[in-house]
């Protein structure tokens, strides 16, 4: 099938409203590793007829890293913007493949003035999966060895540990919890703004701490659920070189490989 | 008994008591009016989510179980120090009227007589095993030097103070044990049995020896050594990372309802920028200078100086910071331990030197540094481990605000992406006319 990411301004022009807005996010659309989930979760969108649209040049990022740097001025600059445009298009649901977008817009857009209901993609993809909706051929991950890494945004922050494991479990997967998981996960490194400055004077990286703790179950996978955890662990795993026998790959990444779209 | 005595002894009972009483409400109100040094912030619950969250975490320890052994550990001293205090009914009782166990005589040959035997001996049995728990917790802090014990910012005096709370308890252990056991040697001389305590009893048989007027002695010794040891440790409270044993009640009632995500927004940054998007809004007229962020505890909220009031420096915190655990400075211990300590510095600097009192001295650039808040991921582990609910997060983003904002002290790659999102709408430099790149590899 030819996959589209039909986008919210014309959807518009053509009298039509879509269900969801599918929010991008910086990473989604400039990170080269994100922008393969951002293909990914589209295409399973498109499988499923999903009435959906993007917003494309009218998303600005969120201002999470500002607003956690500490520059507020920032965040509410892109904040504010950002709340007009979703409210300019009525927009009531959104899915996002970022904890970090899905955080800020779920938590920190309603004392701005925008109300929306929020989704993070493995919430979703679960949801559609319990559904019958979405059907999940055991293929390529069938019986392989996958751990989670929780994001602290979407785990601690959120409180969302289950969704991103039930949507392992669909694949027949062999799902391996590490020790430090869940409420008690460390962080890839890249929260707080950390992702786009150098490390403060310390005797490790704390990506390789935490890859280290993951590859300590011999995965064959590492499921992430978040770009910049991708990136870190990603990284992680060179470091330690073992990219050949690990994969880090995001949830909607197995779904779409595992139904080969 | 002479009258005169039981004169002198009510005196001096009272004496102490009034003493601690008064030291202690003035320590006390101190603490107080600490807290009240922070700005005012209003937390949004109902009084069931207040009461839901302090009968959990605060009664039931329901957090410290995230480290089983610990939490066992510190349950019998719990437990023990809670139970413990029914003895003092009885000991103010004798106190305030020169008896001797009036409680246990006015029950004696009674159904009530059991009971109390019963309630003695439990005390004493969970006082024993404050013992046992109380040597481990002297070895895990000396001896086997667990990690989250063994870290700078406990150098000094909050070691000190460990040790101090733990040679307290040792003292009263010895107290209560004295107190019944030589009250038991009486009575078994006087009657040849004693009152059929657990323990008291055994140590009464092994001290029947002694002379009624040693054992008389012994027991005095006895009584007032666990008295002044229960005003002893009110008194200290208040200087001791022990406050906990108050705080955590009202800190876990006021937890804050939001998702641990959320960072608080700051209104007057939103009317202004909302201006500037739109030039017919008008800003709501607020009072006084406003200050970004916080540099000082006055600009910290009131419930961010409760927390630090109410931390007992446990580390369970640092232990699971990513920054710590890879060797940053950043201990978000260390972050309540400056808080507290700044508030503390002020109101002894106001003390001696009258209420006008100010230093150069501020929390941001003298307790607590750029390098230690540039540290954290925000990741809220921290939060997510303190057994009473505290967020040293929150204080640290309230200082970087600052750093940022009114200080303009940033790494040069964070304002590589201000620039990039203000411009770009991205952290990156990349167009925002290439949003939709990505569609390219679709298909």
């Amino acid at each position: 099938m030819t996959y589209k990411a039909p986008i919210m301004s014309e959807l518009v022009a053509e009298g039509k409203s879509p269900e969801v807005v599918f929010w991008v996010g910086c990473a989604g659309s400039f990170d080269q590793r994100a922008q393969r989930v951002t293909t990914a979760f589209t295409k399973i969108l498109n499988q499923l007829n999903i009435n959906f649209a993007v917003l494309g040049t009218e998303e600005a990022c969120t201002g999470d890293p500002a607003r956690r740097a500490g520059n507020e001025f920032v965040f509410q600059m892109l904040a504010q913007q950002n709340v007009a445009t979703l409210n300019n298009y009525g927009v009531k649901k959104i899915i996002t493949t970022c904890p970090h977008c899905f955080n800020t817009l779920k938590n920190e857009y309603p004392a701005l003035g925008g109300n929306y209901e929020v989704i993070h993609h493995s919430q979703y993809l679960q949801t559609l999966i319990n559904d019958g909706k979405l059907k999940v051929e055991g293929g390529a991950f069938k019986g392989k060895r996958i751990t989670y890494h929780d994001s602290c945004y979407l785990g601690r922050a959120n409180e969302i540990y289950e969704a991103p494991r039930a949507v392992i479990e669909a694949l027949d997967a062999d799902l391996v919890e590490i020790n430090k998981s869940k409420a008690n996960g460390l962080c890839c490194g890249a929260g707080g703004s950390q992702m786009f400055k150098e490390d403060e004077p310390g005797n490790k990286r704390i990506n390789t701490e935490r890859t280290g703790q993951l590859t300590e179950v011999y995965p064959e996978v590492i499921a992430v659920a978040c770009p910049f955890c991708n990136t870190m662990i990603s990284d992680g795993v060179k470091a330690e070189n073992q990219q050949d026998d690990v994969k880090v790959l995001d949830i909607a990444e197995l779904i779409s490989q595992a139904n080969s779209y | 008994m002479n009258t005169f005595l039981s004169i002198v002894q009510i005196l001096i009972f009272g004496g102490l008591v009034g003493t601690t009483f008064y030291f202690g409400f003035k320590k006390f109100k101190e603490i107080y009016s600490n807290i009240m040094l922070g700005k005012p912030e209003t937390i949004n619950t109902t009084l069931g989510f207040r009461l839901k969250s302090m009968f959990l975490i605060a009664f039931g320890q329901k957090k410290m179980f995230k480290l089983t052994f610990a939490a066992l550990l510190h349950l019998v001293i719990y437990v023990s120090f809670c139970i413990t205090q029914i003895e003092l009914i009885e000991i103010f009782l004798d106190g305030f009227t020169a008896g001797h166990r009036r409680i246990f005589h006015l029950a004696e040959g009674t159904f009530f007589q059991s009971i109390y035997v019963f309630a003695i001996s439990f005390i004493e049995f969970l006082t024993l095993l404050t013992l046992v728990v109380t040597i481990i917790f002297i070895l895990r802090r000396t001896t086997f030097l667990i990690n989250r014990f063994n870290k700078p910012e406990l150098k000094g005096f909050p070691a000190k103070d460990a040790l101090t709370i733990l040679t307290f308890e040792l003292i009263l252990i010895t107290c209560i044990f004295l107190m019944n056991g030589a009250d038991s040697a009486i009575r078994i001389k006087e009657l040849g049995h004693g009152y059929g305590f657990l323990i008291g009893d055994i140590i009464g048989s092994m001290l029947a020896g002694l002379s009624l007027g040693v054992l008389e002695v012994l027991e005095k010794i006895g009584w007032y050594g666990h008295l002044c040891m229960v005003l002893g440790f009110l008194l200290y409270l208040p200087y001791s990372k022990h406050l906990h044993v108050l705080l955590a009640f009202p800190n876990t009632f006021f937890t804050r309802p939001e998702a641990k995500g959320e960072i608080h927004n700051m209104p007057a940054i939103m009317h202004e920028v909302k201006s500037m998007i739109d030039p017919s809004y008008t800003v709501p007229a607020t009072d006084g200078e406003v200050q970004f962020g916080a540099k000082d505890v006055f600009d910290l909220s009131w419930k961010s100086l409760l927390d630090a009031d109410t931390c007992t420096e446990c580390g369970r915190c640092t232990q699971a910071c990513p920054a710590n655990i890879t060797g940053k400075k950043l201990s978000p211990r260390k972050i309540m331990m400056d808080t507290r300590d700044r508030m503390e510095d002020i109101t002894k600097g106001k003390k001696e030197h009258g209420p006008d009192f100010i230093d150069n001295k501020t929390l941001l650039g003298d307790y607590i540094t750029a390098e230690e808040l540039r540290a954290c991921t925000t990741c809220n582990a921290c939060v997510e481990e303190c057994p009473v609910n505290i967020s040293p997060l929150n204080i640290i983003v309230e200082l970087r605000r600052n750093l940022i904002m009114e200080q303009s002290d940033s790494p040069s790659e964070w304002n590589t992406i201000f620039a990039n999102m203000e411009n770009n709408q991205a952290p990156w430099q990349f167009s925002p006319e290439d949003r939709l790149k990505w569609t390219e590899e679709l298909n």
